[in-house]
């Protein structure tokens, strides 16, 4: 299924051309991605949806320069990513990604403000950790250390954390998938706020099929492949999200 | 079970890199003590044998001349066992192609069978003929020094008369392992050697006939020597004997049981610091590994293991570590032992080695470090074990951190976030992070102490050689000579000043102590021989009144202005209660001097000597020499310059390989502390790394936080181990501390420094290889894996 449009090429911001990943564990190769074309538009919000072990993540890691493909490429804008080359990758995560992780993956020794300092330190053009937790609605536990912050608020420290470097891509794997619905849709808020104040290109990984309610377009996935995308007529505000 | 013991063995293998970094301690540890031990027992069975084998006296004595027909009266001494009487003599002689004068002991052995006790081992050739009064044997360090061999000549000045003698063989004796020429503070082959001669021929040389100047006397079996010396001392008092002593103070085992005791010092002393170290290190890292491995504890939990179960599961692990280390410090310290063995008896000479490691050595390292190594896991299994399974397979919660008063000051306000992380890693365990620098440390303070040594003989040479000794040259007399031959030396070719010098052999008693030495006369306004105290200042030397070495006034337990009771072994053997006049500090030795006049009028001699302190004019030293070597009085002649090379040559030998021992196994202890507390951070904290690289740091700046905490634990370590270093440099030398000589401790900048170095290098290696490892860290499989 191709997304190819060429009329649509100049909002292009993330691309992926016919990317593969083989996985070789012992004698046995797994296909995790078997040819994916995927592009993403500027400021959209795209949720791809799919069972584990369908090659979402693979593909978020791939896009996020933490993982190489077997085939294919990445164009993030007109630098491509796919040379292979470490410090490359590190200055394209830098300078342009946003992460957020299942597991929060806050630094535990740090408090949540000096968690957005420590990307902040190093952006180039970064905006206040104190403002970009406010945008996530914890403008008021920024000295607060991650042992005394519940679930969700470390969730939506990690995405502060994600974009105080205002990046152009915020890339996230199961956020909510550790959390309650009620403290998920809360994160989920956080994202939509990001996506929509800041005009981030961002896209969701998810296996709950509500979510893909709040976004631009739906990707489904299956064996390594994306079987079926769907554009939202109008995105559900996340707050009326239920499940 | 058998799963189980799979899974130990590929954990094991799994964490081959810290098995090795803590087997490599562990060894350290044993090695050390089983290294020292084995030498130490070796040495000492070594010296028993070679003394039984060759029937080393008991108690040796000498007088000026006596009748062989008391022989049969000492063997009637209750508790002697055999009596050998010997004619001992010095001949000056000289060697073809060594200009200096040489000075041989020329002691007598019977031309026919073999002498009841020191008997020799022939080395090459055969004992003395008789009939062939030219005949001498060499002992073996003498010849080797010169290159001489049976058949070669030398010539002797005996008793007045030019002598050519004939090497008929080369022989070592326990009587000589030491061989210390008179005035000399250690062997120097090339200027001293002993030689044996035939009983008659010696005996025509110095009209000695029918008598003898030497006796020594083998004791039954559990005698009192004491008691024996008593009887023996009256018997010979009016044969001019000067008081026997038993075999503890004979000259060569005296040296030989000093070296002995030092080793015992350093084989108790050096192997409790690295047990302690390898204990402490080995106690660190295996509590922290287990501390890691908590899910799979909850796992095999919620599969029905028993706490008990877990624990065994651990210890075995635990045991397996250990064992590596312990195997490999048995077999390092058994070949070291061997190799140090080695060393000593070819310095000592031994004919034979007894290496015969006890088996209770090597049990007490394993025993110690099996200890050591149980009792820091023990902690970490039981508390791994004591949690219920459930939470015991979750990720623990995020570890509780505590702004300290350090976030909050101003300096904080120019910390980033990567330095925090550091700070406040060490904040929150400030006892692992202590006791990381204070392995570091100890690494460091190992190596200070070991180059210490160093430092410390160079100021011996300095304060004893150099500082303390104006006079180049020494030269002693075989009798008290009168001072004309003061004057003779006066007109020497070369010779630009003279001081005369007197010995006696003295008892010295204060209250219920007592010490057998010597006082020495010294001039009255001594230019070459001063009384130079330690501290740097020069003594006078009052006209009455006697000056004490500080060791030995604390033997005697005196102080200035107390008396003692002087009672001289020799000629008259005048009794004299001095007073202690003043008190100096010398790194040698326990000597007593008095002014030479007062000297003589105690003895009630007119001027008198018995050595000469000489200052010559090097440029004319072949000249004097010739002159040395032509007169008969001539009992010894110690150059100064040889002296000093001869003392630096040899401590030399032995402490570079000491040094060399301990720069290796203090490398060893530096890189296992870094080695291990930054692998296990990495395996601790290869999540908040592997985070940080996704948020797009490089790969030097998450080094940083891993390896900048290593570095300020280090930084903190260094000065730490330079400080723990003095300390245990003090505890040494304080610990050396003999009749023999003092250590003074002097640690140079430049000591410190080198330590520092040592252990730097091998911190800055294992960071080299974590750091490979950080490099590889794995992005995507840390982050998906929970914990």
């Amino acid at each position: 299924m191709s997304q190819s449009n060429p009329a649509e090429k100049s909002d292009i911001t993330l691309e992926g051309r016919s990317l593969t990943k083989i996985y070789h564990t012992g004698t046995v190769d797994v296909h995790a991605l078997r040819g994916v074309d995927i592009q993403f538009h500027e400021g959209e919000l795209v949720v791809l949806l799919g069972p584990s072990g369908s090659g979402k993540s693979t593909l978020l890691n791939i896009l996020g320069g933490l993982d190489s493909p077997s085939n294919g490429q990445v164009h993030f804008r007109d630098l491509e990513i796919t040379t292979g080359d470490e410090s490359i990758l590190t200055r394209y995560r830098r300078d342009h990604v946003g992460f957020v992780f299942q597991f929060y993956n806050l630094i535990p020794s740090l408090t949540a403000r000096e968690n957005v300092a420590l990307v902040t330190e190093i952006a180039v053009d970064p905006m206040d950790p104190a403002e970009a937790l406010s945008l996530v609605g914890l403008g008021e536990r920024v000295d607060h250390f991650p042992a005394q912050l519940s679930g969700g608020e470390q969730q939506r420290v990690a995405i502060a954390r994600a974009i105080a470097k205002k990046p152009d891509i915020l890339l996230c794997d199961e956020p909510t998938g550790a959390l309650d619905s009620h403290t998920g849709i809360l994160v989920l808020e956080a994202i939509e706020r990001v996506n929509k104040e800041l005009g981030t290109t961002t896209a969701v990984i998810t296996h709950n099929t509500v979510i893909g309610n709040m976004a631009d377009r739906v990707l489904h996935f299956g064996d390594g492949q994306v079987v079926n995308s769907k554009r939202n007529t109008s995105r559900q505000p996340a707050r009326e999200l239920s499940w | 079970m058998r799963a189980l013991n799979l899974k130990l063995i590929r954990n094991l293998w799994k964490l081959r890199g810290q098995v090795l970094a803590i087997a490599v301690v562990i060894a350290s540890g044993v090695a050390v003590l089983v290294m020292s031990l084995s030498a130490l027992q070796a040495l000492q069975d070594t010296a028993a044998a070679y003394y039984e084998r060759q029937r080393f006296a008991d108690i040796f004595t000498n007088v000026k001349r006596a009748p062989r027909r008391l022989v049969e009266r000492i063997t009637a001494i209750p508790g002697v066992r055999s009596v050998d009487v010997r004619i001992k003599q010095v001949a000056t002689l000289s060697i073809e192609d060594f200009e200096e004068p040489v000075i041989g002991q020329l002691v007598s052995i019977p031309e026919q069978g073999e002498p009841h006790l020191n008997r020799l081992v022939l080395r090459s050739g055969r004992l003395v003929a008789l009939g062939h009064p030219d005949e001498v044997v060499l002992s073996e360090p003498f010849a080797e020094a010169h290159g001489l061999q049976p058949g070669d000549q030398l010539k002797a000045l005996m008793n007045g008369n030019q002598r050519t003698l004939t090497v008929v063989g080369i022989a070592l004796s326990p009587e000589f392992i030491y061989a210390i020429g008179p005035g000399a503070l250690i062997p120097d082959d090339m200027r001293f050697g002993v030689m044996w001669m035939g009983d008659e021929a010696l005996a025509a040389a110095y009209d000695l006939d029918g008598a003898f100047n030497d006796l020594s006397l083998g004791l039954l079996h559990g005698t009192n020597p004491k008691l024996v010396i008593e009887h023996v001392d009256r018997l010979l008092e009016r044969y001019g004997s000067s008081g026997a002593i038993a075999r503890k103070d004979q000259i060569s085992n005296w040296f030989l049981m000093n070296e002995i005791e030092q080793l015992k010092t350093m084989s108790t002393i050096l192997p409790t610091i690295f047990l302690a170290v390898a204990a402490f290190l080995s106690n660190m890292v295996l509590s922290r590994l287990i501390a890691t491995d908590r899910s799979e504890i909850g796992l095999m939990k919620a599969f029905g293991y028993s706490n008990w179960q877990v624990g065994w599961h651990y210890t075995k692990l635990v045991m397996a570590m250990t064992s590596v280390g312990i195997l490999l410090g048995w077999l390092l310290g058994a070949w070291l032992g061997r190799v140090n063995t080695e060393i000593y008896a070819d310095l000592f000479r031994f004919p034979l080695l007894i290496f015969r490691p006890d088996a209770g050595v090597f049990a007490l390292g394993a025993i110690v470090s099996l200890i050591a190594a149980l009792a820091g896991s023990l902690g970490s299994v039981r508390r791994a074990a004591a949690l219920p399974p459930a939470e015991a397979m979750l990720p623990p919660a995020p570890p509780m951190f505590r702004k300290t008063g350090l976030s909050r000051s101003r300096v904080a306000h120019w910390l980033d976030q990567p330095t925090r992380i550091i700070l406040r890693q060490i904040f929150r365990s400030p006892i692992r992070a202590l006791l990381t620098s204070f392995g570091i440390a100890l690494s460091v303070a190992v190596m200070v102490m070991a180059l210490q040594w160093i430092d410390s003989i160079e100021k011996i040479v300095q304060v004893y050689f150099h500082d303390a000794q104006r006079q180049n040259m020494m030269v002693g007399l075989v009798e008290t000579q009168s001072d004309t031959t003061l004057e003779a030396f006066r007109r020497m070719p070369g010779v630009l000043a003279v001081e005369p010098m007197r010995f006696v052999s003295a008892d010295l008693s204060a209250g219920n102590r007592s010490h057998r030495g010597s006082i020495e006369g010294i001039s009255s306004t001594p230019e070459l021989q001063r009384v130079y105290d330690a501290s740097g200042a020069v003594l006078e030397v009052p006209p009455d009144g006697l000056i004490l070495s500080t060791k030995l006034a604390d033997k005697l337990r005196v102080g200035v202005g107390e008396s003692v009771w002087i009672e001289v072994l020799e000629d008259q053997r005048p009794v004299r209660k001095l007073p202690v006049v003043a008190l100096f500090e010398t790194y040698m030795g326990m000597p007593a001097y008095m002014n030479i006049d007062a000297f003589n009028r105690m003895m009630g001699q007119r001027a008198s000597l018995e050595a000469v302190n000489l200052l010559v004019d090097k440029s004319q030293l072949s000249r004097l020499y010739q002159r040395l070597k032509s007169i008969p009085k001539v009992s010894s002649v110690v150059l100064k310059d040889a002296a000093v090379q001869e003392f630096n040559d040899t401590m030399g030998e032995t402490l570079m390989i000491y040094i060399s021992f301990f720069a290796a196994f203090a490398g060893a202890l530096g890189f296992g502390v870094v080695y291990n507390s930054t692998r296990i951070a990495l395996s601790e904290r290869g999540r908040e790394l592997a985070t940080l690289r996704v948020l797009g740091f490089h790969r030097g700046e998450i080094s940083y936080i891993l390896l900048g905490e290593a570095a300020l634990l280090i930084l903190v370590g260094l000065p730490l181990g330079c400080f723990v270093g003095h300390g245990l440099g003090w505890l040494m030398t304080s610990a050396m501390d003999s009749e023999l000589y003092r250590i003074p401790l002097v640690i140079k900048a430049a000591t410190d420094a080198t330590a520092v170095l040592v252990t730097l290098g091998a911190t800055a290696f294992s960071a080299a290889v974590v750091r490979r490892r950080l490099d590889n860290l794995d992005l995507i499989a840390v982050l998906k894996t929970r914990e």
